[in-house]
């Protein structure tokens, strides 16, 4: 049976430093769907041990309200991932982010080790859920095999910095380096039904610009973002989370369709639009989204 | 657990506290510099002590240098230096003595 979390509501997740306590003390004030706290490329090399220290403590003395705790680990190249996922599942963290993921077998591997963690440390075989970060090419063109690694994997989240280096280009602001992981990786994501997030934005003094980004995201299909800043938090959930007027129109697609069906026509109009079958999925999705996001007030 | 060689653990960075162990002998000597001493004294050296205990540490010399760090966070530091001092990190007993 599938994990009950796995298709939870994930529009923002921030990354936070293990290695700074101030950081990871408080951050569901800022009401964030996830929180990714990072063991890899913020903590020094030197401070790996002590970041792991910080983790254990705060996820199982800190409470997060509700807020979903993602644990960054360091890559199958390094010599920490594997205390990490010890730790990690220790801690009792509810998914960890795989880095640099290249293939399945890269998922199998900390899948086995997860599994060995929750039997030494008591905790319930498959509680402990997944996501991979795809940062190279080879990860973005097995970006299918990867979102249908496991029963584990929640989905895949472009890493922009290390795909673009990879590239051999630069995050030039406009996107265009990214055109193609993005569209590959949501494409595999929706036809293995996992998730897919954007890339971090990390130029906190351009929010118009990531603004645009994130409307792009949301038109291209994504489920949301990493985020590297509280500030980027309320416009990623504005954006994802279905206005009044979108969520009235997808109520009437639904109420109509299921009318008109035992009626037997099969298309109509609806405010002016053409209707048909085809939006259906659609419109109970807005309605499940406004559910989700705490906005939907009718009876659907 | 022996404190085998002096060994550090965080920063001096707000809401962190920077723990150092050193050799001891004849029990633990702990010393707490911190600026909210007079209202969490007290606790900081309940948190430190509880720690050692845990980890079976008797004798050593203990200074935390304390910027308002929550208990978890002094847990860890002390935790971190003890184990930094037995030049371990790895096969850790989360949820064992470290809890």
């Amino acid at each position: 049976m599938s994990h009950p979390n796995k298709k939870r509501l994930r529009r923002s997740m921030m990354f936070l430093n293990c290695q700074k306590p101030g950081l990871i003390k408080d951050p569901y004030i800022y009401k964030p769907d996830s929180i990714m706290l990072d063991l890899e490329d913020a903590v020094a090399e030197n401070q790996k041990d002590a970041a792991r220290y910080s983790l254990y403590h705060a996820l199982q003395e800190i409470d997060y309200r509700g807020v979903e705790r993602v644990v960054r680990i360091n890559g199958l190249d390094t010599p920490h991932w594997r205390e990490d996922i010890r730790v990690c599942v220790a801690g009792g963290a509810d998914t960890i982010r795989i880095a640099k993921t290249e293939s399945a077998r890269d998922v199998h591997i900390v899948e086995e080790h997860v599994l060995a963690a929750e039997r030494e440390f008591g905790r319930p075989e498959g509680s402990t859920l997944l996501m991979a970060a795809l940062e190279s090419c080879r990860g973005v063109l097995h970006a299918l095999e990867v979102c249908e690694s496991s029963d584990r994997l929640i989905g895949i989240a472009l890493s922009g910095g290390d795909y673009t280096k990879d590239l051999q280009t630069v995050i030039t602001g406009t996107g265009v380096e990214l055109q193609g992981a993005r569209q590959q990786m949501i494409i595999a994501a929706r036809a293995a039904g996992v998730q897919c997030w954007d890339t971090v934005f990390t130029n906190l003094d351009a929010m118009d610009v990531f603004e645009e980004e994130v409307k792009m995201i949301k038109m291209m299909g994504f489920d949301g973002k990493s985020l590297v800043n509280p500030r980027q938090i309320d416009i990623v959930h504005k954006i994802f989370t279905p206005s009044q007027k979108e969520i009235i129109f997808a109520e009437k697609v639904v109420r109509e369709i299921d009318e008109k069906k035992s009626l037997g026509i099969g298309v109509f109009t609806v405010d002016g639009k053409m209707i048909d079958i085809a939006f259906y999925d659609g419109a109970k999705r807005t309605i499940d989204l406004a559910k989700a996001s705490g906005v939907y007030e009718g009876d659907l | 657990m022996e404190i085998k060689k002096a060994a550090m653990a965080g920063t001096l960075e707000s809401s962190d506290a920077q723990v150092t162990v050193e050799p001891g002998e004849n029990g633990i000597d702990l010393s707490i510099e911190s600026s909210v001493i007079h209202q969490f004294g007290r606790q900081i050296r309940a948190t430190v002590l509880e720690t050692l205990n845990r980890l079976q540490v008797t004798d050593a010399k203990v200074t935390v240098v304390d910027k308002g760090a929550l208990d978890c966070t002094l847990k860890a530091r002390v935790e971190c230096a003890v184990y930094r001092s037995n030049g371990i990190t790895e096969n850790l007993p989360w949820g064992g003595v470290i809890k």
